[in-house]
């Protein structure tokens, strides 16, 4: 034994990535690869050892800035709150009036189609339902940028597409700018505007893929023939990169 | 009520039934203890008659106080602790040995220091139950979610409200089992130091009792202490129920 500390662990490699206000991006790479690293270092959780990350013109150094939202893959529903209460959980310090916090986290809990468990509590629902909770949490806060690691990842496929659906009407009328961060190749292609393709650890962007959907879309875009080539395009940029990881 | 609720009152009747035979039949004398139908008429004239009221008072108030400083002291101590690291490696090991250390022999010092008031009864009192609470909290507190910790920072909220509003009460269940902990505590070190010497109190009209051969004194005192112990260990009982089948815990 040496007494030597180990070496830094490189998670991601160089990366120049401009996300354009109001897109949706989505991230795809082979596990391990760094993808929920560049959405910790995008959302200011994790500082980064080299480089620099601008929201909005401002740096991101270590601090959550205002006006970005995360949802992440586990479960961070508060047991303790009834989903009212969840998705009330971040305004409790803002300067808004009761009758206009109560008006949002109705707004956002309709928009979740989640009104009528306002008064359940997260044991009571099901994990598609807890997550729904999470993104009215984070809708409730109006970012302007949501960041979303795996979201979808513990849900059946079915769910996730109705998520999916789901997502893209949000994005839709929030306006917001979303970046998306999946591991599901066919959810990229059928959900993002461009996507990212990462490569294995230490990750870099290797391929940025522009869909072209119109903004007005939904799950039945996996019917075209586009939906089945831009598939196979992340797939021939991946595989190489997926034994990579897998091997190592 | 449930099936097991029914055999365990039944229990309870049972030994209640066995005891009032053997008293009648006098296979257990009058001396040594009598009868629990006379016990509880004995209780009932005692709180009828108010003569044991300041006695019920001191110890009950001394020891709600002493719970309430355990609890205050011990749940900001383990959110403390919990943030500091080192602090809490460097004292794991004397909360795992503590209660191996028997606190009323601090007792007399105590007496010595703060005189024979009511402050060194609390102080043992506190003393039994603060590192229960501390123990529980932290082990609350280490279970917490790293995605609960991530969620806090990007909502942007201060190290205080974190605790307060999301660290805690995530560990609200390991709390109250702390807090269950604590009342038996406080319980056991308010009415044991005025057992050993005190100038009031149910734990010295106890030993009063007992020294002058006073039965009707001495049994409906001790059958009043298990039952506030117990209809309060219940009461928390409830609680906790309620809290875990909230969370899907139960």
């Amino acid at each position: 034994m040496t007494g030597r500390p180990p070496a830094p662990l490189h998670a991601v490699g160089p990366i120049d990535l401009d996300i354009r206000p109001g897109e949706f991006f989505a991230v795809v790479g082979p596990s391990g690869c760094g993808k929920s690293t560049l959405l910790e270092l995008i959302a200011g959780l994790t500082p980064a050892t080299e480089g620099r990350i601008e929201f909005e013109g401002a740096p991101v150094a270590g601090e959550a800035p205002d006006g970005i939202g995360v949802v992440f893959q586990e479960d961070a529903s508060l047991a303790w709150l009834d989903v009212a209460g969840n998705v009330a959980f971040g305004l409790r310090r803002s300067a808004l009036t009761a009758e206009e916090r109560q008006r949002r986290v109705r707004d956002a809990l309709k928009l979740v189609g989640l009104s009528d468990f306002a008064t359940s509590y997260p044991a009571q629902l099901s994990g598609g339902m807890r997550q729904r909770v999470c993104i009215a949490r984070t809708l409730v806060m109006q970012p302007r940028l949501i960041l979303l690691d795996e979201p979808f990842g513990a849900l059946d496929q079915q769910t996730r597409l109705l998520m999916g659906d789901e997502l893209l009407r949000l994005w839709r009328e929030t306006a917001a700018t979303v970046f998306l961060i999946t591991h599901a190749l066919d959810e990229a292609t059928m959900l993002a505007d461009r996507i990212g393709v990462m490569s294995a650890r230490p990750g870099r962007i290797i391929d940025v893929v522009e869909t072209g959907w119109p903004r007005e879309r939904d799950s039945r875009i996996v019917e075209r023939a586009e939906f089945g080539n831009i598939t196979a395009r992340l797939w021939h940029t991946l595989r190489a990169e997926s034994m990579k990881s897998i091997r190592s | 009520m449930s099936k097991v609720a029914w055999y365990r009152a039944a229990v309870i009747a049972g030994v209640v039934a066995l005891l009032e035979a053997l008293c009648l039949a006098g296979v257990i004398d009058k001396i040594t203890m009598p009868a629990p139908h006379v016990i509880a008429r004995d209780l009932w004239r005692m709180l009828v008659s108010g003569r044991m009221n300041a006695a019920i008072a001191k110890t009950l108030g001394n020891t709600v106080l002493a719970l309430g400083l355990a609890l205050g002291v011990g749940i900001i101590a383990a959110a403390l602790l919990h943030r500091a690291r080192a602090v809490r490696d460097t004292l794991d090991p004397l909360f795992a040995t503590y209660y191996a250390v028997p606190v009323f022999a601090f007792y007399p010092f105590f007496i010595v220091v703060f005189g024979l008031g009511d402050l060194p009864q609390i102080l043992i009192a506190f003393m039994l139950g603060v590192v229960a609470v501390i123990v529980n909290t932290l082990n609350g507190l280490d279970r917490v979610p790293n995605v609960l910790l991530k969620t806090a920072r990007i909502l942007r909220l201060s190290p205080a409200d974190t605790a307060l509003r999301m660290t805690l009460p995530y560990a609200g269940p390991y709390v109250l089992t702390g807090v269950k902990l604590a009342v038996a505590y406080a319980f056991i070190g308010v009415i044991g130091s005025e057992f050993i010497m005190s100038r009031g109190g149910i734990g010295y009209e106890i030993s009063f009792a007992y020294a002058n051969f006073d039965n009707a004194t001495m049994y409906p005192l001790i059958v009043l202490i298990l039952l506030a112990s117990v209809a309060v260990n219940g009461l928390l009982g409830v609680w906790e129920q309620r809290l875990l089948a909230r969370r899907g815990l139960r």
